[in-house]
């Protein structure tokens, strides 16, 4: 037996698990392949255009640092994807697929908006602000519920149910939008109460995007409290690893799926408040921009760990506008800098495998060396 | 782990050594901006030689710029359309790449105020944006910034804003729509001559975006010109609740074709409608582009209209610090409102005179394209119409858009106000 196992032939690759790579050679791979990702992002530009690809770098983060402006809009948007990555993210943990973060927050939004025009005009502000919380947190927990009590009673697949719920979702603001479009059949709300800002979100220190941001920080802590040391974060942790296994030590994991994804839904329907009232002061089918799915990325790219989820989201902001600077200063199409974008991405997703696994490659054979 | 650094270590050297290959060209790179930094002040002193009174201003003006907001890119005919005339202005007045900025692909919200409070940082002295939306936000950045001009096509609100630095723009384009109505007319005229159909099969489609008075201007305005030539005909439109959406635009031509639709006109952004007539062999009325390579054998005719005198007026205007037209509508006769080339191998013989002598009429004022004589509503002759003009939240109407016998389109206010459904066109 043993002889004939000598005669297999090994292969030329052969790969295996590792088990607990020390910290910093995980980042040191990581961060050699952002390297390696950047290298080949300049071989491209100079193959396809005629730039210096140092320049190209220097564009990209002059689109997000490149004036205090700048900086204001990155940490703006960097805190909405983030606070959208938060919600999707107690329901990763506990193996519930769900992909419909995007109908999720366009409820929120959309709940927000009904309410800024009903009563942004006749109620103070603070009054409106707790409504407003109330009927978008609502609004998303409804959104999210309801394929967490199916799944829950009738074993539904939730992938499907949150994804269909997207559309619905969208197809409800098309249809609040043939109401409050001004002027008829232009498809447009416009900016909701321009005039006397009713509803809008108050600035802090001047600065119109702060509130956003803070109440964002404080999700993240929260979250980060909650997942890791919480009984209730424990339970969904729980459920993930093992259904079985939560139900021999007691824990009801029907209850634990509809509470884990009312609070999912409920930071959803926070986003669009903050995105309506906060940020665009208007809603429209386009309110969320995909950023539902690009949430799903961060908080995967993070492994759930919502501090590690703010680097990952600041990356994605952070190519995603240096790709529009790129687009303004050289006049090229953002096709290119979406390509950028991919092959950047391609390579910090595909270093985890070089995290995760390591490589062996067939050496000229030695005298009696078994393994390479 | 030391092989997986050694394999990293020879990628990046790869890597390296491209890079060493191309330096060359790399460096070339700024030569080039060079040269054309060297060259545009030449140019741009080209013009003062020959009026002495201007002499300072190119000068002057070295640190001009001037901002685009996009709502697409080149990719959507709509916006290339903005994009082509923003380019060849720039080339005619001889400003470079770093005087014109591009903000590609800026939706309609937050980020469109964004985008434009960003031009101004960078220096931007005019700003212009393409989209209807884009308006309350741009209206947002001209209360911010005084002392920057900012324009907007299509919009409304300029007129009313009372807003120094806040401007629309738009164009006579029904006109362009019921001359390009004509080469449909005469396609049909042409059809029932051969026997292809008869006088009651004499059916148009047409694929709309929103049920908006800009798409049922310009509809109506192409069915006039139709019907102005081939009086049986009348017109189903479809409308795709999308400005750009190249399967549903595609979807409205092809089920409007099967429902007998012998000839196809369209405004929406995308190529799905052309595409679905040079399918299936129906002639095809475009808007914006010339669709003549795209469908070869059934483009007819496109009208369009060339922002290039506007962007002319805005840039030199805000240049020599002259006030921009808060209003602005570009015409069938300062070439604001075009017909692109007639596609010869589909147009039915003598259309070409046929547009000629239409437009003579236009811009001498003998005829009108919404004369009240030409048009019913619900068997109605219309004498009196009163437009919201002015736009408010609950959409009065306040103007008397009917007198001497026609409706004042455009005339009012730039934007189309012409929101009649009349007689012989069928919203399916």
């Amino acid at each position: 037996m043993k002889a004939e196992a000598k005669q297999h032939r090994e292969p030329f690759l052969r790969i295996a698990k590792r088990d607990g790579l020390v910290w910093w050679k995980a980042w040191l791979i990581r961060i050699a392949a952002v390297a390696a990702a950047l290298l080949v992002c300049a071989g491209l530009i100079v193959l396809i255009t005629d730039y210096n690809p140092v320049q190209i770098y220097a564009a990209m983060i002059e689109g997000s640092f490149g004036s205090s402006r700048k900086i204001w809009i990155t940490l703006q948007k960097t805190a909405m994807l983030l606070c959208i990555a938060l919600a999707v993210t107690p329901a990763f943990k506990m193996r519930f697929w769900n992909i419909g973060a995007e109908g999720q927050v366009l409820m929120g939004a959309l709940a927000t908006a009904g309410c800024m025009i009903a009563w942004g005009d006749k109620l103070p502000l603070a009054a409106l602000i707790p409504i407003m919380v109330v009927f978008a947190v609502g609004a998303g927990m409804v959104w999210t519920v309801i394929p967490a009590i199916f799944r829950a009673r009738w074993g539904t697949n939730e992938t499907l149910f949150t994804l269909m719920m997207n559309y619905v979702a969208t197809q409800l603001v098309s249809f609040a939008i043939t109401f409050w479009e001004n002027p008829v059949g232009s498809n447009t709300v416009g900016i909701i109460n321009s005039a006397t800002s009713g509803g809008w979100l108050p600035s802090l220190f001047g600065q119109r995007y702060l509130l956003n941001i803070v109440v964002v920080v404080l999700l993240t802590l929260g979250m980060f409290i909650y997942l890791q040391y919480s009984k209730q974060g424990y339970e969904i942790a729980v459920v993930g690893e093992s259904q079985n296994t939560a139900r021999y030590i007691g824990i009801d994991v029907g209850r634990v799926i509809v509470r884990t994804m009312a609070i999912s839904g409920a930071v959803c329907g926070l986003a669009g408040l903050m995105l309506v009232a906060g940020t665009d002061h208007t809603i429209s089918t386009n309110t969320v921009g995909g950023q539902g799915f690009t949430a799903i990325m961060v908080s995967w790219l993070a492994k759930f760990n919502p501090v590690f989820m703010a680097l990952t989201s600041f990356l994605l902001i952070f190519l995603e506008r240096g790709s529009g600077e790129i687009a303004t200063t050289f006049r090229l199409n953002e096709s290119v800098s979406d390509i950028l974008t991919g092959i950047i991405l391609f390579f910090i997703i595909g270093c985890e495998f070089f995290v995760n696994y390591k490589v062996y490659i067939r050496l000229p054979r030695k005298e009696g060396s078994g393994n390479a | 782990m030391k092989r997986i650094l050694s394999l990293v270590l020879a990628l990046l050297l790869v890597f390296v050594m491209a890079g060493c290959s191309s330096a060359p060209e790399a460096t070339e790179a700024p030569e080039a901006t060079d040269a054309a930094g060297t060259e545009a002040p030449a140019e741009s002193e080209a013009p003062a030689e020959e009026t002495p009174a201007e002499s300072e201003a190119p000068a002057a003006n070295a640190d001009f710029k001037v901002g685009f907001i996009f709502l697409h890119d080149e990719n959507s005919t709509y916006d290339k359309n903005f994009m082509d005339a923003a380019t060849a202005v720039q080339q005619k007045l001889g400003l470079t790449d770093e005087q014109v900025m591009f903000k590609t692909n800026i939706p309609e919200s937050n980020e469109c105020y964004e985008a434009a409070a960003e031009l101004v940082d960078a220096g931007c002295d005019v700003i212009f944006a393409d989209s209807f939306g884009h308006e309350d936000y741009m209206i947002q950045a001209a209360r911010e910034f005084p002392e920057v001009q900012f324009c907007h096509a299509s919009g409304t609100q300029a007129h009313t804003a009372g807003l120094a630095n806040f401007h629309n723009a738009f164009a006579d384009i029904y006109q362009g729509r019921y001359l390009a109505g004509i080469a449909a007319g005469m396609k049909i005229n042409e059809m029932i001559e051969d026997g292809t159909i008869t006088a009651d099969q004499a059916k148009m489609g047409y694929v709309g975006a929103f049920p908006y008075a800009e798409v049922k201007s310009g509809m109506t305005s192409f069915y006039l010109g139709a019907k102005s030539v081939c009086p049986t005909v009348t017109m189903d439109v479809r409308y795709t609740n999308s400005w750009f959406d190249i399967a549903k635009e595609k979807e409205a031509a092809t089920s409007l074709i099967n429902d007998g639709c012998v000839v196809i006109s369209q405004h929406a952004d995308s190529e799905g409608a052309p595409r679905a007539c040079e399918e299936n062999n129906v002639p095809n009325v475009a808007y914006n582009i010339s669709t003549i390579p795209i469908a070869p054998n059934t483009a007819l005719i496109s009208s369009a209209i060339s922002w290039e005198p506007y962007f002319t007026l805005m840039i030199e205007s805000a240049m020599n610090g002259e006030e921009i037209p808060t209003d602005y509508c570009a015409t069938l006769a300062d070439g604001g409102v075009i017909l692109t080339e007639l596609n010869t191998a589909c147009a039915a013989e003598g259309t070409q005179e046929a547009i000629d002598a239409a437009m003579e009429q236009l811009l001498s004022g003998e005829l009108h394209v919404f004369d009240t004589a030409n048009f019913t509503v619900g068997g109605e002759t219309l004498t009196s119409y009163m437009a919201d003009v002015d736009t408010d939240a609950d959409f009065t109407p306040d103007t008397e858009a009917i007198s001497d016998g026609y409706f004042h389109e455009s005339e009012y206010r730039s934007a189309p106000y012409f929101d009649l459904d009349i007689d012989g066109i069928t919203t399916k």
